[in-house]
């Protein structure tokens, strides 16, 4: 009887801490994210603050590529080097759609370009020095730019579009190998303040190319090459005090910067600090308990902390901001029956989209699309070429198609999906449900995210050999204009034997040629409209079915300031700006 | 290989730059012959302008970051011995001591509860209780601020304070299983001839259980002590990750994630080494515990 009394205690015990660990809730009501309401981070700045000092905390569930400039890709170090390199141009830190305007930063003005786009120059602001007080030159810039491109063997991470674009630049060797002093002959520095970009081809967008944080400047003498992010030296506010591979960083003012020279970032913080491979569960309950300013990552919070924001006090102090991307099905032009318009459109017309949104997760994964551009990026443009009630799809537009088709009675097809990634899994089954409903009958094979386009969806003789008519796809721009975002996934010359991301194949030549003209005009409302009107040519293709607007459920903690979510780098809060009150 | 280093504009000049770079055009049997003659004599590498000599022990460079790896390893390994070693300074005390009442008071409410703990201990998983230990001290009742490592030369108070809930679940887990081992041994033990004959000459109860009943029953624990602790300086995964902890343990997660070879092969030769370390140190602990096996 004792031993039986005994045991149902502890059992209550654990009971209870159980209780209280899982409803994670109580105190007292909170209007949080300071004078903030929920989503007021899309279109203003909350929480807004001119208050000088304070640390602000990052926190990151895993490590980046690289914190130097020059060997990243991530989103969120772009958004995060500003802290301590100045790039040519950058996004404005601005609410709302202000985010997107590029602005001189390095730089006096924006770009100047020649008539024919293809050459660029860029006048360097006076004043501006590295760390240690040494002035920063044209020469800088350049060597960043050929360190970061040009030197696969020792910084791989980063984009190299400016080895794409740049005259001779499959011909140059990088900095590394090629000792000579003048470097690439196609970036040009006639004096310490001027660089001058000559180009293959026009390029309109190169005021966005030059927000890269590989514009920032690197001193020749200075780099260690892979072990340069041990030693950064800083043009901006901020420098660092302690770097720590793959465990984190501190950064503190930097001495030698100077505000006159720097009209966009205000500085507010004394001190940032930065800490990796934290459980991704505690970086959100250290969010909630206001232990920390933000989760570096920027792609919002785990699924399992998501009821807790989604209602009751923190409420307030979420943003669900659109994340730049775009979750698609591509149909492959090569696979049969999709080599046929009307099968196409027969799933455009059929898929209940809805479905397949609730499917992944509902409102807080993302919004159902209808265009390919996403609606954060420039150039978007809103349309619903198979506009359907509640986008559940028509079931009798859909059987005309494959009547058409010659398919009335529906067809067989493979739909892929990567593996480790549950919301894609859950979509491509929902999709199976989904049109089923018109006969069309389809198989899900799954392969691993990690060789899903070196091996598997990007590489077309495979795709054709296993019939692989659906393709899943997600897309996120590398800048935020329509070119940025199509370029690499409708252009016919992006069709690779392997990992390509053109996944439906698409060789259009009028598509193609609207793509080259509309990069080649300097006109920018006019090159912005084209964007549109690109996507609008893909939907009525066909081989593109939109699925969701990806959403980002963003969380600000109290203490956090100036608080704004900037469409430029996928979402995320603007880390130019943010302060905090501790 | 050479692929996944290459970034994400990989074309065959960059993979064969890279695969160069990391020496992975060489046969295997060079490439294992460099990666032992770095561990002695050090090697030079070049991931830059100039190359660079990383000196010995010289375990090579990271694939993804091209940063060595040994004093990556420098930095973890204090982190996850500190972890090691208080957590096992907690579940030998407690394990033991709660082993050796539990047999004394055997088939009692006292033994009934604690045997209850330990099964809850071995059963329930480190993700499990060291989240409930997270939710309940750090995020409901906040009496720790935060979990983090603070070197024990900056400030030992701070240092055992702030690793002690990684401790306690760590320690729960383990001396659930020491509770049960010591229980079992004492059990047996005092039951021996020998015990009653030091009870009959008259020797007061607390010499008889601890210098010739828990004496006798120590040496099968500290065999297991050994083998527990030298592994787990290596492979404290679960606490790690839950703890946001940097340890060797979560850093070869990583590793082992990014195919980043030369550190899987820098966290096994660590691992292996307290290993084999340990056991050394058990087999001169016998000797003193144990007078059937002293060396003469």
């Amino acid at each position: 009887m004792k031993t039986r009394r005994v045991t149902a205690g502890v059992a209550s015990v654990l009971a209870l801490s159980l209780g209280a660990a899982a409803c994670g809730g109580g105190g007292d009501d909170n209007d949080g994210g300071g004078n903030g309401k929920k989503d007021a981070a899309l279109n203003s700045i909350v929480n807004a603050s001119s208050k000088k000092g304070g640390t602000v905390t990052y926190e990151h569930s895993d490590v980046p590529d690289s914190l130097d400039g020059g060997n990243t890709y991530y989103g969120w170090v772009q958004n995060f080097s500003r802290l301590y390199g100045r790039t040519l141009t950058t996004f404005k830190p601005a609410a709302g759609k202000a985010g997107l305007e590029v602005v001189p930063d390095l730089a006096e003005s924006l770009g100047k370009a020649s008539p024919d786009a293809k050459t660029w120059t860029y006048k360097l602001r006076k004043g501006v020095k590295f760390q240690d007080g040494t002035p920063v030159t044209s020469k800088d810039v350049k060597y960043a730019i050929e360190r970061s491109n040009f030197a696969p063997e020792a910084l791989s991470n980063g984009p190299t579009y400016f080895k794409s674009y740049l005259v001779g630049g499959d011909k140059y060797q990088g900095p590394y190998k090629d000792k000579s002093p003048e470097g690439i002959k196609s970036i040009e520095t006639p004096d310490d303040q001027t660089i001058v970009f000559k180009l293959k081809q026009p390029f309109a967008d190169f005021d966005y190319l030059a927000t890269f944080s590989q514009t920032a400047p690197v001193p020749r003498a200075k780099d260690t090459g892979a072990k340069y992010v041990q030693n950064i030296q800083s043009t901006g506010p901020y420098q660092f005090q302690s770097y720590e591979e793959g465990r984190g960083a501190t950064l503190v003012r930097n001495p030698q910067w100077d505000p006159k020279t720097d009209p966009i970032r205000k500085a507010l913080p004394d001190k940032i600090s930065i800490k990796f491979k934290v459980n991704p569960v505690t970086v959100d309950n250290n969010l909630l308990s206001d232990k920390i300013t933000v989760d570096a990552a920027g792609t919002g919070v785990q699924p399992q902390t998501q009821p807790k924001v989604l209602r009751g006090k923190y409420v307030n102090q979420t943003d669900s901001s659109y994340a730049g991307a775009t979750q698609y099905i591509a149909l492959n032009l090569k696979v049969a029956p999709f080599d046929n318009i009307h099968c196409r459109k027969a799933v455009q017309w059929g898929l209940d989209k809805q479905s397949v949104l609730d499917a992944m997760g509902g409102s807080p994964k993302g919004d159902v699309a209808t265009t390919l551009l996403p609606p954060s990026v420039n150039g978007y443009t809103k349309f619903d070429t198979y506009a359907t009630e509640g986008h559940k799809g028509d079931v009798a537009k859909a059987k005309a198609e494959l009547k058409a088709c010659g398919k009335p009675n529906g067809f067989s097809t493979i739909m892929t999906a990567r593996s480790d990634r549950p919301a894609e899994v859950a979509q491509a089954t929902a999709v199976q449900a989904s049109l089923k409903k018109i006969g069309i009958n389809i198989e899900i094979k799954q392969f691993p995210a990690g060789k899903y386009f070196s091996n598997f969806a990007g590489v077309p003789s495979y795709v054709h050999k296993n019939k692989l008519g659906m393709l899943s796809m997600a897309w996120g721009a590398d800048w935020p204009t329509g070119y940025g975002f199509l370029d690499q996934i409708i252009n016919g010359a992006a069709i690779k034997p392997s990992g390509g991301n053109n996944l439906m194949e698409l060789d259009d030549p009028k598509i193609n040629k609207a793509l080259t003209d509309a990069i080649a005009n300097t006109d920018d409302a006019a090159r912005t409209k084209a964007w549109g009107e690109i996507d609008k040519m893909v939907l009525d293709n066909a081989s593109v079915v939109p699925v969701i607007y990806r959403k980002n459920l963003l969380l600000r903690p109290t203490s956090a300031t100036n608080v704004t979510v900037t469409q430029a780098y996928l979402g995320m809060y603007d880390y130019l700006l943010m302060g905090s009150s501790k | 290989m050479a692929t996944q280093y290459v970034g994400k504009d990989a074309n065959p000049e960059s993979v064969a730059a890279i695969k160069k770079n990391l020496g992975l055009d060489q046969p295997v049997y060079e490439q294992y012959w460099n990666f032992v003659k770095g561990l002695v004599a050090g090697a030079d590498y070049r991931f830059g302008p100039d190359a660079t000599h990383c000196s010995a022990p010289c375990f090579g460079y990271s694939f993804k970051s091209h940063i060595e790896v040994w004093p990556q390893l420098e930095q973890r390994i204090p982190v996850s011995f500190s972890l090691a070693v208080g957590a096992a300074v907690i579940w030998v005390v407690s394990g033991v001591t709660i082993g050796v009442i539990s047999a004394l008071r055997k088939g009692k409410p006292i033994d009934r509860v604690s045997m209850f703990i330990a099964l809850a201990g071995v059963s329930l998983p480190i993700f499990f209780t060291g989240q409930i230990l997270l939710a309940l001290f750090v995020y409901e009742i906040p009496v720790w601020d935060s979990i983090d490592y603070v070197p024990f030369t900056e400030n030992p108070a701070e240092w055992a304070w702030r690793l002690m809930l990684p401790w306690i679940s760590l320690a729960f887990l383990f001396s659930a299983l020491y509770a049960r081992l010591t229980r079992a041994g004492m059990l047996e033990t005092m039951s021996e001839d020998y015990i009653r004959t030091a009870r009959a000459k008259g020797l007061k109860e607390t010499t008889v259980v601890a210098k010739h009943g828990l004496r006798s029953a120590l040496t099968p624990i500290v065999t297991i002590f050994g083998m527990d602790f030298g592994t787990l300086v290596g492979t404290a995964v679960l606490t790690e990750t839950v703890f946001s902890l940097q340890g060797i343990g979560a850093y070869s997660v990583q590793a082992i994630k990014d195919n980043d070879l030369p550190i899987v092969m820098g966290v096994t030769l660590v691992a292996a080494f307290f290993i084999v370390f340990c056991n050394l140190i058990v087999d001169l602990v016998y000797a003193a515990i144990d007078p059937r096996v002293r060396y003469s």
